[in-house]
């Protein structure tokens, strides 16, 4: 628990080079204590057209500390796999074991914290008044409360807001308004999907830095569902590739950049390379071709010869 | 309700206005409106009314011929504005010291409690219906089909059976009351309990929150912008419930809706006996509308939007 999210009176916030020092070791030493651990799971989905193969087969181990994204096309099951392993759905079949515990009862014990493309925040209720949310559903005394929350506005650099309601916030201070909400209670899963797709690209890098500097400081292991490429690359420690209908876990890439990433990282070759390799993969799958660079024309028989 | 929609309008652009600005501000606008009302009123009596006197600047009686003649300004249909003043200063009926004005407060306090009653009780179980049905699907295909046929059914047809059921007396006028309240509270509370997005009930399920703490921290907060539109609706309709009661064959023997009974039969004599009744019932529904738009003001206080509707 020691890289978890700071207690009260925590205050500078351990963001030290020592300790991302810290969490690097621990990614390269491969701490191999698995947080979430999917095996075999099938998900199907009676609709009005039919039965929908949502997932098939799926097999992933996460480990703590561990920043997952989940990327693939619209279709693919990436938000229904983050729903699983949040309890939020059940599988059809297989198992989803959280913590050492099935899903159900890590939902209960309130392992996990989620945020959602869009922040979903309670207009009723101020800033402050929207992340001690949870901490009232656990039961959390009022002081106890108050000193979270601060620390966790201040966590996500919204001290001055506390206030404030949602509708005075811009989008991206309202996405961390809701990230602060779903750490107040210190989960040791963050949920996240698609959380930054609603926002421009300008804010959108700038929160990718954020989230990076949130899930060092706190230690916290991250399943992140995104659609964009550069932005999976740029915050995961490995990146899962899924493909549609149905859905499936085509290759899991480990992203080897150096930790803290910067906006310089966005500019180094084994970056670029990254992303080429995960688009590849993307690509690839659909014409049930290996990932690594495979002539155009090749590619458009083998499609061809699939389609 | 022009001078609140007025404010409401201006209000939703500057989210947060205070409580006593806009009320100010409403107050002003329906003064406004008053005045505005009588001299459409006045101004067609003088185009198209019976002839009348009065006197001029040098004392002199003298008449007044409108250069019309329309059936609905003439005096039996629209008596002048200080015909319906002058009733209300005068005594309700001869030999009585208590004047119309005296006997129609009595009258509306009267049916105002009656009301008061019926809202109350009609809220109550329109709000219990609500809650009932947001967690059971079931039971809200059981009984919705009821609940709404139950509206279609005239309240006139209704009111006899209900007063031959429950007696003549309050407990009659009240269910009758209760009957008009219970319907909108239910239908918009259902909708405002449901009007949260499934995702904040995801997320209140990923912190392990029970159906109950649910409901206490969104379903409910959520629900108060519908649950006010819905009590002005209740508090305005628990009114003609409350009239309509007491309008009952040997009904009550006090209250607007006799009073209105009595009055409709002195007409061809004395017309503005009956508006002014008309504006007291009036006048009690406003003051019933006024009292939820402060509550919702004070309690929707800080929301986007609060100065609304």
């Amino acid at each position: 628990m020691a890289g978890r999210a700071p207690g009260p009176g925590d205050e500078a916030m351990s963001g030290t080079p020592e300790n991302m020092a810290d969490r690097d070791i621990k990614e390269v030493g491969g701490a191999t204590t698995s947080v979430v651990t999917v095996s075999g799971v099938n998900k199907v989905f009676d609709t009005s057209g039919g039965r929908t193969n949502a997932l098939e087969g799926i097999d992933l181990t996460i480990n703590t500390g561990e920043f997952v994204s989940l990327i693939g096309p619209s279709g693919c099951g990436k938000s229904t796999l983050l729903r699983l392993i949040g309890d939020l759905t059940a599988p059809t079949s297989g198992t989803v074991t959280v913590n050492g515990k099935p899903a159900r009862q890590a939902r209960l014990d309130r392992d996990y914290g989620i945020v959602f493309q869009a922040p979903v925040l309670f207009d009723w209720r101020s800033v402050q008044a929207n992340v001690a949310l949870p901490l009232e559903v656990k039961g959390m005394s009022r002081r106890e409360r108050d000193e979270r929350v601060r620390a966790m506005l201040e966590l996500v650099e919204l001290r001055d807001f506390a206030r404030h309601y949602p509708y005075q916030l811009s989008g991206g201070m309202q996405q961390r308004v809701s990230i602060a909400r779903a750490l107040a209670l210190q989960p040791s899963i963050l949920l996240m999907d698609e959380p930054f797709g609603a926002l421009d690209e300008m804010t959108r890098e700038r929160m990718n830095s954020e989230v990076q500097r949130i899930w060092q400081q706190t230690g916290t292991t991250v399943v992140f569902v995104t659609h964009s490429i550069p932005e999976a690359v740029f915050l995961s420690s490995r990146v899962v590739v899924m493909s549609p209908r149905p859905g499936r876990i085509v290759r899991v890439i480990d992203v080897d950049l150096p930790r803290p990433r910067t906006d310089d990282t966005r500019e180094t070759a084994r970056y670029f390379e990254l992303i080429t390799e995960v688009r590849e993969t993307l690509r690839g799958r659909r014409a049930g071709e290996r990932a690594d660079g495979v002539a155009s024309a090749e590619r458009t028989m083998a499609e061809g010869a699939v389609g | 309700m022009t001078s609140s929609g007025d404010v409401a309008r201006r209000s939703r652009a500057s989210a947060a206005v205070s409580p006593a600005r806009a009320i100010l501000r409403g107050a002003a606008l329906a003064l406004l409106f008053v005045v505005l009302l009588i001299g459409v009123w006045e101004g067609a009596k003088a185009l198209g009314g019976d002839p009348w006197r009065f006197r001029d600047a040098s004392g002199a009686e003298t008449i007044y011929r409108p250069p019309f003649k329309w059936d609905i300004a003439s005096d039996l249909a629209l008596p002048h504005v200080w015909k319906i003043w002058e009733a209300l200063a005068a005594p309700v009926q001869r030999q009585q010291t208590q004047s119309l004005a005296e006997f129609l407060v009595g009258a509306a306090v009267h049916t105002g409690q009656e009301a008061a009653l019926g809202f109350l009780f009609g809220g109550v179980f329109g709000l219990a219906l609500a809650a009932v049905f947001v967690h059971s699907k079931l039971a809200e295909r059981a009984f919705m089909p009821y609940i709404v046929a139950s509206q279609t059914i005239p309240i006139l047809a209704l009111a006899p059976l209900i007063a031959f059921a429950f007696g003549n007396g309050l407990v009659g006028i009240v269910i009758v009351a209760s009957y008009l309240t219970f319907f909108p509270v239910a239908i918009a509370q259902l909708r405002g309990l449901t009007s949260p997005d499934p995702r904040a009930l995801e997320l209140m399920r990923s912190c392990a929150a029970s159906r109950w703490t649910i409901f206490w921290k969104v379903r409910m907060p959520a629900s108060l912008p519908y649950l006010f539109a819905a009590l002005k609706i209740a508090a305005t309709a628990s009114i003609v419930g409350a009239i309509v009661g007491e309008g009952n064959p040997g009904g009550s023997q006090f209250g607007l809706g006799r009073s209105i009974l009595n009055f409709n039969e002195q007409y061809g004599s004395a017309p503005e006996k009956l508006w002014a009744a008309i504006l007291a019932s009036a006048l009690l529904g406003l003051a019933f509308f006024l009292a939820i738009r402060i509550a919702e003001l004070v309690v929707l206080r800080g929301r986007p939007g609060a100065g609304a509707g």
